[in-house]
């Protein structure tokens, strides 16, 4: 198991680099600049701009030096946002996307796997429908879709809740855009843990723990639960992955100064330096959150430690 | 597999599931004839009637848009292009899902190894975020839609077939072939893949829905279907901007992708539980 660990580990660094290279010459291979404006530049500012950015040099130079610049952490200037530094734009806005993500992801999970459970102790009974018909709705609703249906419900209608906005954080400009971010992936987890439950407690080792007079709240928390937690351990980092797209959506939608503008935003003003910082966080991110996965799968399913 | 009278039997037992069905046909049946009914034309603007509501106006039943655009048929033609865009995009999944697949499950041993391991260390990646920026770079046609979309979703349906083909592999009828000397291709196109399509067929009608949800995402961002061309997406992402002043631009098209996803969700379930299917 170790060894596996260190291997993937190992396997981070040359994808990362392959992630970066692709992107790299993608924005490169591209037509238009991030100077190309609607009123053209006089000649001699683009060229001035052009040499400030070192763009005026051939593309692999201009590739090793961001390399470099990387190895050194050094994510380079926005091409866009002047005065700025890649670094500075994505630490102002990554705490609220960051803050955003946790809390959506901690709901999804600390509801849905309770949702999950009960729905299996009840099976075919009225909790266990209504959860699945939820999990249904959870799943096909795209939180773009849902999002604003919460905003008018809650805001416009009831004034209960700012439809859009951030005033540094107040916890109830974040409800709607939480809820909407996480209902996606609880409903996945509900549905995920209900189905693996139901085959956990079908086995023999439960029906033996049973038989010996076990009581129920024990059973599932020491014997069942783990095993039925397998399935949601390996949908973690799809179920990030979705909160991280969703999170594009939802903090354009309810106006929040995460950092979610700046891949759309950037890919469109050909802000390079930005966009690839956008890739290497997102990507570093999620490989960090696969590797953690492979350390839950040794934790909840012994049989991993050995192999 | 077992008889599909047994299958359309416990199908038509599972109240939810026809119930969706019906909602789907209604849809689509809807979004093809609806159009072609209605006087007004999806862009064509009505000046006299710029974002008027629902039933204000017999002229306009679900109202118009910031435009002057009849909203009915404006959804309704939304619907199409979000169909049909789903129908290709799961077409060419498959497509190169199956193939993949196929080959890896039949070909089995250290290409087997190495072809998992591809797909492990794609799906790895943050293809979406790779999505959109290919899309902002390269312009936004139809083209570039299909091709992003099926890349990202290929890999579920590629694994999934690799396990079907797996076992067919060790079907007697499969030894048979192999010893009666037939080539590989014609084994794999003429025995595994014909066997595999059930599986298929249930996980294709699960991946609609999804890859519907990724196209009206990648509209609602602009990098899908455009002007005046459009998808529920789009609709839904310029009824986002008007949502205070004009709820129905947002509410008409919002309400009907949520009801036709929903809809295929529960169909796509009740359809693999009566084939009874396992996912991979």
């Amino acid at each position: 198991m170790l060894r596996y660990f260190l291997s993937r580990l190992a396997a981070a660094i040359p994808t990362l680099f392959l992630i970066v290279t692709a992107t790299f010459f993608l924005m490169r291979a591209a037509p238009g600049g991030p100077f190309d404006q609607d009123q053209a530049l006089p000649p001699e500012i683009y060229a001035n701009l052009q040499r400030a950015y070192g763009l005026d040099r051939p593309v692999w130079q201009q590739y090793g030096r961001y390399l470099n610049n990387l190895l050194h952490g050094d994510f380079g200037p926005s091409f866009r946002y002047k005065d700025f530094t890649v670094t500075e734009l994505i630490a102002q806005g990554f705490p609220v996307t960051l803050e955003l993500g946790v809390i959506a992801m901690l709901l999804a999970l600390c509801i849905g796997i309770p949702l999950g459970v009960f729905a299996a102790l009840n099976h075919n009974g009225g909790l266990d429908h209504l959860t699945m018909v939820l999990a249904v709705s959870g799943i096909a609703v795209p939180s773009f879709v849902l999002l604003p249906f919460l905003g008018l419900v809650f805001g416009v209608h009831l004034h209960w809740l700012p439809v859009a906005g951030w005033e540094d954080g107040a916890a109830r400009y974040l409800v709607l855009p939480v809820i909407a971010l996480s209902l996606p992936p609880l409903a996945y987890i509900a549905r995920l843990t209900r189905g693996s439950m139901l085959e956990v407690l079908a086995m023999d080792y439960i029906r033996t723990a049973r038989a010996k007079g076990v009581p129920l709240r024990q059973l599932i928390m020491r014997h069942a639960l783990k095993p039925a937690l397998i399935p949601v351990a390996s949908f973690l980092v799809p179920a990030v992955a979705a909160v991280m797209t969703g999170s594009l959506v939802v903090e354009s939608i309810a106006g929040l100064p995460g950092i979610g503008r700046y891949l759309v935003q950037g890919a469109l003003n050909r802000d390079y330096t930005l966009v690839l910082g956008m890739v290497i966080l997102y990507s570093t991110l999620l490989i960090g959150m696969g590797l953690a996965v492979d350390l839950l799968y040794a934790w909840l399913d012994p049989r991993l430690r050995t192999a | 597999m077992e008889s599909y009278s047994a299958a359309w039997r416990r199908f038509r037992e599972n109240r939810a599931a026809v119930l969706a069905c019906l909602i789907v046909a209604a849809v689509v049946l809807l979004a093809l004839v609806g159009p072609l009914v209605n006087p007004n034309h999806g862009d064509a603007l009505d000046w006299q009637a710029v974002a008027v509501a629902p039933t204000r106006l017999h002229a306009h039943w679900f109202g118009t848009d910031r435009l002057g655009r009849d909203l009915f048929v404006r959804t309704l033609e939304g619907t199409q292009v979000s169909l049909l865009v789903g129908l290709i995009a799961t077409l060419m999944s498959l497509v190169f899902g199956i193939s993949y697949g196929a080959v890896a499950g039949f070909a089995g041993g250290r290409t087997d190894n190495v072809m998992m391991r591809i797909i492990e260390i794609v799906s790895g990646l943050p293809l979406v975020f790779f999505v959109i920026v290919v899309g902002v770079l390269f312009g936004r046609g139809p083209v570039l839609l299909f091709v992003s979309i099926g890349a990202v979703s290929w890999l579920t349906t590629a694994r999934i077939v690799r396990g079907q083909t797996l076992s067919i592999v060790r079907q007697p009828y499969i030894e048979a072939a192999i010893a009666a000397g037939a080539p590989p291709s014609r084994i794999i196109y003429r025995h595994v893949i014909p066997n595999l399509l059930g599986p298929v067929v249930v996980y294709a009608t699960l991946s609609i829905p999804q890859i519907m949800l990724f196209e009206s995402f990648l509209s609602f961002l602009g990098l899908g279907i455009q002007e005046p061309n459009a998808s529920l997406g789009t609709l839904v992402s310029q009824g986002v901007g008007d949502m205070e002043a004009a709820s129905w631009i947002l509410l008409v098209p919002g309400s009907l992708l949520a009801l036709l996803l929903v809809a295929l969700n529960i169909f796509g379930d009740g359809l693999r539980d009566a084939l009874d299917v396992k996912e991979a």
